[in-house]
């Protein structure tokens, strides 16, 4: 059975930096997921997927990275998408002062 | 002493950061396809995780020099975010490198002997060893020029660039396996036998979905076969294991499958078809090894200045009672310096701690800096008239937390903070753990507790007293309780509890066992020797009964 499809943003790593990126509705690579464009349409993901992975020298692993529309805008629908958006939960270098 | 990597030559480690210049530049041009730049970037070490790339450089044997740290801390504020993450398997990562800054990453490197080659991908990776090797008073021999005769042999084989799955080595010199050997696709023990140094051989151990502790296949390999026989290993591995399931192409698979006694048999004839090849070039190399490795000329020192701080400076003694370790020279000691402060990342030192601990090491410690499994650093040859001064001066950088070997001193993988494959973070859970249980620590006393964030287990959750797994239940972090593991040199892989707790419970539950084990144990036991007299039930009793859960 064909895997449901799960409405979602296109995210992939920016080839350069490795960060987390998000294509918007106008073609631009965005790094805010609530920026980039939100897709609930499967036959738009193809189209969309199609696009971005024809940009190897920029994003790197494109997929449909799950999201759902919030009355405060596009959030991710998983953790892991969650934390790719948002960074290391870690409030790590408390101990030696780097933020 | 030895540069750890001399055979490597600085001509073909020049050659190898051009030609991966070169490749990268062919990458962002659109000449390579990210397929084809893969296995290429992996084959220098660099992944790419969650947010960014990450670069794993290996320290040989976890042996590093002062110049060498330094160079460590300089690579991670010239290209990266001022930190290093040392791992479980004696390496550094470096977690926001930009992939156009990674050339330059390898040449500064290769400026002092280090490099990522063969840190990923189905190679022979780094090999590890006894991170106290050449220090401790335990020891029968310094294994690590046995370590580097094979991290020699096996770094660029032809043979082994494309085995079915990663192969890790690891050599312990002391009976008391400081270097979780059981838990690694082959190990190497130094043994002595009516007199004779040899080698006991061990196949097949591993941790991941599938733990096995390994197997000794020879009791006693006298030194001329080690490598002969360690190719015989290989070529029936490399043959018989298999490549068309990942998740079963590790060695402890294959000999699981076949038998220990059916692959020992292969093992022997190849072997007899091998070992005629090696004239004995490699017996002189060892020996030439052993003495670039020769103990240090240390001077006899008077350690009145250290028994005067232990009585009059409670922080120092406390300290000293915890973090050091005996050394084989009467006046000296080994310290471990802790990367684990209370509420830290374990593993992550900043520039300026790297510096502070080499420039320790080049006044006090022979020059010398050892990584551990446990995700720490180590001076191992410091004179004990010292320890007050380098103890002020850790103290000083948060070096100095007195935990080595209790609750805080947790093993953490990167887990999903910024590790691609992890289905549950890690980090928090530890950073958690350690500050509820810092202040009764000591009472505690020794206590192994290990977390993985996912089942590939590189947090070694299988061996902890307490092994916290956390994984994704439907689309919620769930973390499983495992009891009872051992890294040490009768390892043994931890059992389940039961049921998983929530990310917001799992702390609360190990809290639980900690007091369990407080309510139970005998006068003098540890953490393991209550649940080897108890059983786990009076420990799943404090997880899982009601009346415990709310008391917490």
């Amino acid at each position: 059975m064909a895997k449901r499809f799960q409405p979602g943003v296109i995210s992939a790593n920016d080839l350069i930096s490795g960060k987390v990126i998000y294509l918007a509705a106008n073609d631009n690579w965005v790094e805010r997921l609530d920026e980039g464009e939100f897709i609930t349409d499967e036959a738009r993901a193809e189209v969309r997927l199609e696009l971005a992975l024809g940009q190897p020298e920029i994003a790197v692993g494109a997929y449909v990275a799950p999201a759902e529309a919030t009355e405060t805008g596009i959030r991710p629908a998983h953790f892991r998408e969650d934390f790719r958006a948002t960074g290391p939960s870690a409030p790590a270098r408390k101990s030696w002062g780097i933020n | 002493m030895l540069d750890a990597t001399q055979n490597v030559t600085r001509t073909y480690l020049d050659r190898r950061v051009e030609e991966f210049r070169g490749q990268v530049a062919r990458r962002i041009d659109g000449s390579l396809t990210e397929d084809e730049f893969r296995p290429l970037r992996l084959m220098n070490g660099l992944y790419l995780q969650l947010h960014a790339y990450m670069l794993r450089v290996a320290i040989p044997y976890g042996t590093l020099n002062s110049d060498q740290l330094d160079v460590l801390a300089e690579i991670s504020e010239r290209w990266d975010r001022g930190y290093g993450h040392f791992t479980t398997r004696q390496n550094i990562q470096y977690n926001w490198p930009k992939l156009t800054d990674v050339p330059d990453m390898l040449g500064r490197l290769a400026d002092v002997n280090l490099h990522a080659i063969q840190t990923s991908g189905n190679t022979i990776r780094n090999v590890t060893a006894d991170p106290l090797a050449g220090a401790h008073a335990d020891e029968l021999i310094d294994p690590r020029p046995v370590a580097e005769l094979i991290r020699i042999w096996s770094t660029d084989h032809p043979e082994y660039q494309f085995l079915g799955r990663k192969f890790k080595i690891a050599v312990t010199g002391s009976p008391n396996d400081r270097a979780v050997t059981a838990a690694h696709d082959l190990a190497v023990r130094i043994v002595e036998r009516d007199g004779e140094i040899g080698y006991a051989i061990l196949v097949g151990g591993g941790l991941g979905r599938t733990p096995v502790v390994g197997k000794v296949i020879k009791d006693f390999l006298p030194q001329a076969d080690l490598l002969p026989y360690l190719e015989a290993v290989l070529s029936v591995y490399n043959l018989a294991g298999r490549r068309d399931n990942k998740y079963k192409a590790r060695i402890k698979i294959t000999v699981n499958e076949m038998g220990l006694e059916e692959f020992s048999v292969r093992v022997d004839e190849a072997f007899a078809r091998i070992r005629p090849e090696f004239s004995g070039a490699d017996q002189h190399l060892l020996a030439e090894l052993q003495d670039g490795f020769a103990r240090p000329m240390l001077a006899p020192r008077d350690s009145g200045a250290f028994e005067a701080a232990y009585e009059a400076d409670p922080v120092f003694r406390s300290w000293a009672d915890v973090n050091l370790r005996p050394h084989f020279a009467e006046d000296y000691a080994i310290a471990m310096v802790s990367l684990k402060p209370h509420g830290g990342v374990p593993g992550d030192a900043s520039a300026s701690q790297m510096r502070v601990v080499a420039d320790l090491a080049r006044r006090y410690g022979q020059n010398e800096i050892r990584v551990t499994q446990e995700q720490n650093l180590v001076l191992p040859h410091v004179a004990k008239a010292d320890l007050p001064a380098v103890f002020a001066e850790l103290k000083a950088h948060g070096l100095a937390t007195a935990n080595a070997g209790l609750a805080s001193d947790i093993i953490a993988c990167p887990g999903m903070d910024y590790c691609a494959l992890a289905t549950a973070r890690s980090i928090p859970v530890a950073q958690e753990i350690s500050e509820r249980l810092a202040e009764n620590e000591i009472e505690v006393g020794e206590l192994a507790i290990k977390i993985s964030g996912c089942i590939n287990a590189c947090g070694h959750h299988h061996l902890g007293d307490i092994g916290i797994l956390g994984l994704d239940r439907a689309g919620v972090e769930n973390y499983q309780i495992t009891l009872g593991g051992d890294a040490g040199p009768d390892m043994k892989i931890g059992e389940k509890t039961g049921p998983g707790f929530a990310y917001d419970e799992v702390v609360d539950a190990v809290e639980r066992l900690i007091q369990a084990y407080l309510d139970l144990r005998a006068e003098g036991e540890r953490f393991r020797d209550t649940i080897a007299r108890t059983g786990a039930e009076p420990f799943k009793s404090a997880l899982y009964d009601e009346e415990n859960r709310h008391a917490a």
